[in-house]
């Protein structure tokens, strides 16, 4: 018997081979993943048109990606994501081949090759303090040519040659207590001029020599009142700056030998007035705008400095930058929101009252107000100028409008993923929308036939097009209703612009997508920004034909007592079925794991006072929690402070008018650590869907270990507080890297191991019993992985069949987390090559296929590791028995096999995180890694044992039948034959 | 991109890089006049290994340099050579992602005593670098590739291994038969033949009777 069991394992080990690589041909790119390349809200944008060659818009985005697109299609030429704490300052194009960016508070500045975005040049510009950055490009008449670009970066005037990144020179401002405003070059002289503020009151101007920085003229007056720092340049001689109070503007005109001060009071100009107003950025000569409140106001300056009010407009109005399109004639645009309709209104510099070109276009609601506008034009066939604009939208999308129309537009909002979660698709219904399925039976054969000369390698480079066209087609993986296999689902994804957007997995197409009202700007919630989504409503048999719904939770502004806001959206239609501000904050979000009669989530929402409120608010679900009251356990981490707390809950809330659903909570246990030793830096948990299969593992001598199986485990990671920053900033002997399991019900420690010499920062991923985490390895200057499993002593003795048949086994005493636990720890460490962004562990249906670890390295890939690799039971010289369980040989880095990098040549630039969601196939889970770029891709980690890979060949199948039947008949009439002479005889 | 040697190097050290001038190698750590240090080095790529043009001139814009795990991250020159400015002294790590190839990260030691001084080591094999040139350790190739059709891996496939057996049964089994003694043969033919062999016509509708 021992032996049959012995050669099953080891046929299975056969079927699984020891290095399982879940690996992929290249012409199977495209056929289970999709992957698709945004760049975020664009900041700022330049156009760069030539006559001939490809026109393109160069952007810099808040996600720090520089990208060069394609003007006509918005395709993206090159891109490039750069580091998180580089954020762009200022971008310009010189010398008409070379972008310019000027990047990290203006400390870096490099040049891009246009056409390939490969870098020229990159110079470190060194100051004494923290500025204003400013990047300006000298355009210079066609008469000279220079290749200056001015650069003001931490108080510092620098002139660098754009050729080479060379400094020419440098002026130094430090000295002075400036604080520079603008830097204001006149076209067509050498000059510049530096002005700023000194302290409140003082203005002061520096008259400069571009060519080599000789200071020409400095000149300070002094205001009577305060300034508030902004500062608007209206003409070539002509400032405007607004007062302190916001409620005067002060002309300045700076240019004549004495520098004068005008003060004209807003109420004066405009009736009504109240409120501060702020200056938006000056479009062209001689005139402003200022708003005030809701209303923008567009002032007009005279010669001499007097101010008159041109128009005002209480429409939500955006203004774009001057363009000069002519050798003479500047224009700007205008955006002006009415309905649903916006207006594109281009202006000339010198006649406001009439419209060059007014367009009015259709915009979808879901795309909210217009945030940017960037104009450009071009030449009609005609030979009459036309223009175009760069509109960036509330949701971050980005379109291109031209003659009337959108052009094109780009979903930008989906570079910045704050949460995602998943829903089903509506179930198979007659009638329902399905896309067509196929063609004829010969087609079917066709296909299969040219698949199988594929995999025979037969096929000729036409019949490998041909199939790649057919894998692509296969209409199966985009229809709109649910599978057998679980594979299609809607990723529901919440972004950082309050928008909500399904997308199919198939595909990776936009099914709806819905700009949430309750995570806009209003004027209750200034800065509204989405946190979580938790499913709300997953139709069940009790609730079948309910619409299944998410719960997004979101607060106005970043602290965590701010207003709360939630709202409920119907994920088949994409509507919002409901939404409302909170009267208490949002600190901390439970879903529970009971539900109503409607299918309907209960979930816990903690306020920043500790209190815990019930959702949904019905008596129904207040019920269901009362009678689960006493079992409810729920901890907080506060990192900065170094403590973990654990609290039960009591029904009703202490001097509180709300109902029956607020619950008050009381602190039952707390952890603290020492402050001047232990910093936390992670804390991580099992994932809350997560099954597990067996509680017991067979070990190879025919033994059994238990599983400590809990789910209220919490693993804690500190560090020395000087460890905790960047690599190199502690030494060997200052740092060190605790680890805690610890029971989140009771507060206790389950088990604690430190490692010396280690740094963060952390990453860790805890499944079923074990926690692997990954860490900064200082003695060997490398990274590290290690695993703790943790198995439950106190069921050990159940071995025993003697106690099983004599009833002496503690198998039916009931668990609690209460009586002492006899947890056994082990653990092993080993290198790794790569730093890591992000972890996560694979999920499936039944918990019973073997995990796999995605790790999402810092060069935006994703890794698939099998957790055989982190057994703590691997040695040097596994014994016989050991290796037909499966254990490898221990050795001390892990591998790292091209082959099963899930994400294949691809990058998914700027990775934040990896979703794990398992699909209905056992053996399969769907993996969705988001950044700025997405990617998805379905994963097997012990290969599809329960289906047909795709690239099955059902026509050889069809004919082997057919082959056989056709054997079988002509034996028949053989042996028909046969016997008939035999009886002849 | 083509190695480049020489002097052609010292074109792209910076402004504030005099001390180091002097030095024959290529890469350095200065001391910068701002706080910290300013690492240079190179990133060398070789030509033509690439499979499926991973490492044509096109693929070196899109090759980053990483400080620290990402603290600082810096991109490729034309010719391969990169910097990192104001970093602090200690030791640090510098890791590249090219797609295509495996870089080893590299240990750099950048002290205050001896500036200039190059302390650099490849993490992975803890080999010693006399100046700060990063090299790939192999290529990585991240799709399989298809076995070109050979009878062998029909064969061994279940399918071949039926056709196998089927084949031997049906050729290999008669000729056992005919070595047998004939007098035995006849003897189990006859007891067969008493015993109505189910043969496979029996099975088959309207050929039951015989």
């Amino acid at each position: 018997m021992a032996t049959a069991v012995r050669l099953l394992v080891l046929f299975l080990l056969f079927l699984s081979s020891p290095n399982p690589i879940l690996s992929l041909y290249e012409d199977q790119v495209g056929l289970m993943d999709w992957h698709q390349q945004y760049i975020g809200k664009v900041r700022h944008a330049v156009f760069h048109t030539q006559k001939t060659g490809r026109k393109r818009v160069v952007v810099y985005t808040e996600e720090n990606v520089l990208a060069s697109l394609d003007l006509r299609h918005g395709e993206i030429f090159w891109r490039r994501v750069l580091g998180t704490n580089d954020a762009i300052d200022g971008i310009d194009i010189a010398l008409g081949k070379y972008v310019i960016t000027l990047s990290s508070g203006g400390s870096i500045l490099r040049a891009w090759n246009l056409p390939n975005g490969q870098m020229v040049w990159e110079s470190s510009l060194q100051g004494p303090k923290h500025s204003k950055a400013l990047l300006s490009v000298e355009k210079g008449s066609k008469s000279k040519k220079y290749n200056i670009v001015i650069v003001l970066s931490r108080g510092c005037l620098h002139a660098v040659s754009s050729i080479d990144g060379e400094v020419l020179w440098k002026k130094d401002f430090d000295a002075q207590s400036l604080e520079i405003q603008q830097v204001i070059q006149l076209p067509g002289s050498d000059f510049l001029y530096v002005v700023g503020f000194s302290g409140s009151s003082l203005f002061e101007v520096y008259q400069i020599n571009a060519k080599n920085g000789e200071m020409l003229k400095h000149e300070i007056a002094s205001f009577s009142g305060d300034f508030s720092g902004e500062l608007s340049l209206v003409s070539s001689e002509m400032l405007v700056a607004l007062d302190a109070t916001g409620s005067s503007l002060i002309t300045i005109s700076f240019h004549s030998e004495q520098i004068s001060f005008q003060q004209a009071y807003i109420s004066h100009l405009v009736e009504g007035f109240s409120g501060p107003a702020m200056m938006l950025p000056s479009p062209v000569t001689g005139i402003f705008a200022v708003k005030i409140n809701t209303v923008t106001v567009f002032i007009e300056v005279t010669d001499k400095g007097k101010l008159e009010v041109l128009d005002k407009t209480e429409q939500p109005t955006v203004i774009s930058d001057a363009l000069s399109f002519s050798e003479t004639q500047q224009a700007f645009a205008l955006v002006q929101h009415e309905g649903n309709k916006i207006h594109f209104i281009v202006k000339l510099a010198d006649n406001w009252g009439s419209n060059l070109l007014k367009e009015t276009i259709e915009l979808d609601q879901q795309r909210g107000l217009v945030h940017k506008v960037f104009i450009h034009n071009y030449i009609r066939t005609d030979r009459s100028h036309g223009f175009r604009a760069l509109v960036v939208m509330e949701d971050h999308s980005l379109l291109l409008l031209q003659q009337g129309a959108v052009v094109w537009s780009r979903e930008d909002g989906l570079a910045s993923i704050v949460d995602v979660t998943t829903s089903e698709l509506p179930v198979y219904k007659e009638g329902a929308l399905v896309a067509k399925v196929e063609h004829n039976l010969f087609e079917w054969l066709k296909g299969h036939w040219l698949k199988l000369k594929g995999t025979l390698m037969l096929a000729s480079p036409e019949d490998v097009a041909a199939i790649q066209r057919i894998r692509l087609k296969s209409s199966e993986k985009s229809k709109m209703t649910r599978d057998h296999n679980g594979f299609r689902k809607f990723l529901i994804v919440l972004t950082r612009g309050g928008k909500l957007f399904a997308l199919h997995t198939g595909d990776g197409q936009i099914v709806w997508s819905v700009l949430l009202h309750s995570l806009r700007y209003s004027d209750r919630c200034q800065h509204p920004m989405g946190v979580n989504l938790y499913q709300w409503q997953v139709p069940h048999h009790r609730a079948m034909d309910e619409n299944p719904s998410v719960l997004i939770v979101g607060r106005c502004g970043q602290r965590s007592d701010a207003q709360g806001v939630i709202s409920f959206v119907d994920t088949y239609t994409g509507r919002e079925l409901r939404s409302f501000g909170l009267v208490h904050s949002i600190a901390q979000v439970i879903p529970l794991p009971f539900t109503d009669s409607t299918e309907q989530c209960l979930h816990l929402i903690i306020d920043a006072d500790k209190h815990a409120h019930l959702y949904p608010k019905t008596p129904e679900a207040v019920g269901i929690f009362q009678s689960e009251l006493s079992k409810v356990y729920w901890y907080s981490v506060e990192a900065d402070n170094g403590i973990i707390r654990g609290y039960g809950l009591k029904s009703g809330c202490v001097g509180k008018e709300a109902g029956e659903d607020c619950f008050d909570t009381r602190e039952l246990w707390s952890v603290v650590f020492p402050s001047e030793s232990e910093k936390i830096i992670a804390t991580v948990t099992r994932k809350p869907n997560e099954v597990v299969h067996t509680q017991a593992k067979v070990v190879a001598d025919q033994d059994v270990m238990y599983k400590y199986l809990s789910k209220n485990l919490l693993f804690v990671a500190t560090v020395a507080p000087k460890a905790s920053g960047e690599i190199g900033s502690a030494t060997l002997e200052e740092s060190w890297l605790i680890v805690y399991l610890i029971d989140t019900v009771t507060g206790r420690i389950l088990h604690r191991m430190s490692h010396h010499g280690s740094h963060g920062p952390v990453h860790a991923v805890f499944s079923e019993n074990w926690v692997v985490y990954h860490y900064f390895n200082l003695r060997a200057h490398r990274y590290e992985m290690s695993v703790i499993e943790i198995y439950d002593q106190s069921r050990a003795e159940n071995k025993d069949v003697w106690k099983l048949v004599l009833g002496k086994h503690n198998l039916t005493l009931p668990i609690s987390l209460y009586s002492r636990a006899e947890a056994m720890t082990k653990s092993q460490s080993y290198f790794i090559t790569h730093s890591v962004k992000t972890m996560a562990v694979t999920l499936t249906a039944k918990g019973i296929t073997s995990k796999q670890l995605l790790i999402g390295t810092i060069g935006d890939q994703v890794l698939a590791l099998d957790k055989r690799f982190l057994d703590p039971r691997r040695t040097v010289n596994p014994s016989q028995a050991e290796r037909e369980e499966g254990i490898i040989p221990l050795t001390d880095t892990l591998p790292i096999i091209p082959q099963s990098y899930i994400t294949h040549a691809l990058k998914v630039e700027g990775l934040r995180e990896i979703v794990i969601v398992p699909a209905k196939l056992e053996s399969t889970t769907l993996v969705f890694a988001h950044g700025v770029d997405l990617f998805f891709t379905r994963l097997a980690p012990s290969k599809t044992y329960d289906s047909l890979t795709e690239d099955f060949s059902y026509a050889l199948l069809l004919l082997t039948i057919v082959a056989l039947v056709a054997a079988i008949f002509v034996t028949w009439v053989l042996s028909e034959r046969k016997d008939l002479q035999e009886k002849w005889r | 991109m083509s190695p480049m040697m020489g002097s052609k190097p010292l074109l792209f050290v910076l402004f504030f890089q005099l001390c180091v001038s002097l030095l024959p190698t290529a890469v350095a750590i200065s001391p910068a006049s701002g706080d910290g240090y300013t690492i240079n080095g190179r990133v060398k790529i070789p030509q033509g290994l690439g499979v499926k043009g991973f490492v044509s001139s096109g693929k070196i814009s899109n090759v980053k340099v990483m400080l620290n795990g990402g603290q600082n991250i810096t991109f490729l020159r034309p010719d391969g050579y990169f910097s990192f400015h104001n970093v602090p002294a200690g030791t640090h790590l510098i890791e590249v992602a090219a797609i295509g190839h495996f870089f080893s990260p590299v240990r750099v030691d950048v002290s205050a005593r001896n500036p200039g001084k190059v302390q650099a080591a490849l993490t992975e094999n803890r080999k010693g670098l006399s100046e700060l040139v990063l090299e790939p350790l192999r290529e990585e190739q991240y799709y399989e590739i298809r076995e070109p059709f050979s009878i062998m891996s029909v064969v061994k496939s279940p399918m071949g291994l039926m056709m196998g057996f089927m084949l031997v049964v049906v050729f290999l089994m008669p000729k056992l038969v005919e070595n047998m003694d004939p007098e035995e043969m006849r003897r189990a033919q006859e007891e067969m033949r008493n015993q109505a062999v189910p043969s496979l016509a029996n099975f088959l509708p309207g050929a039951g009777r015989s």
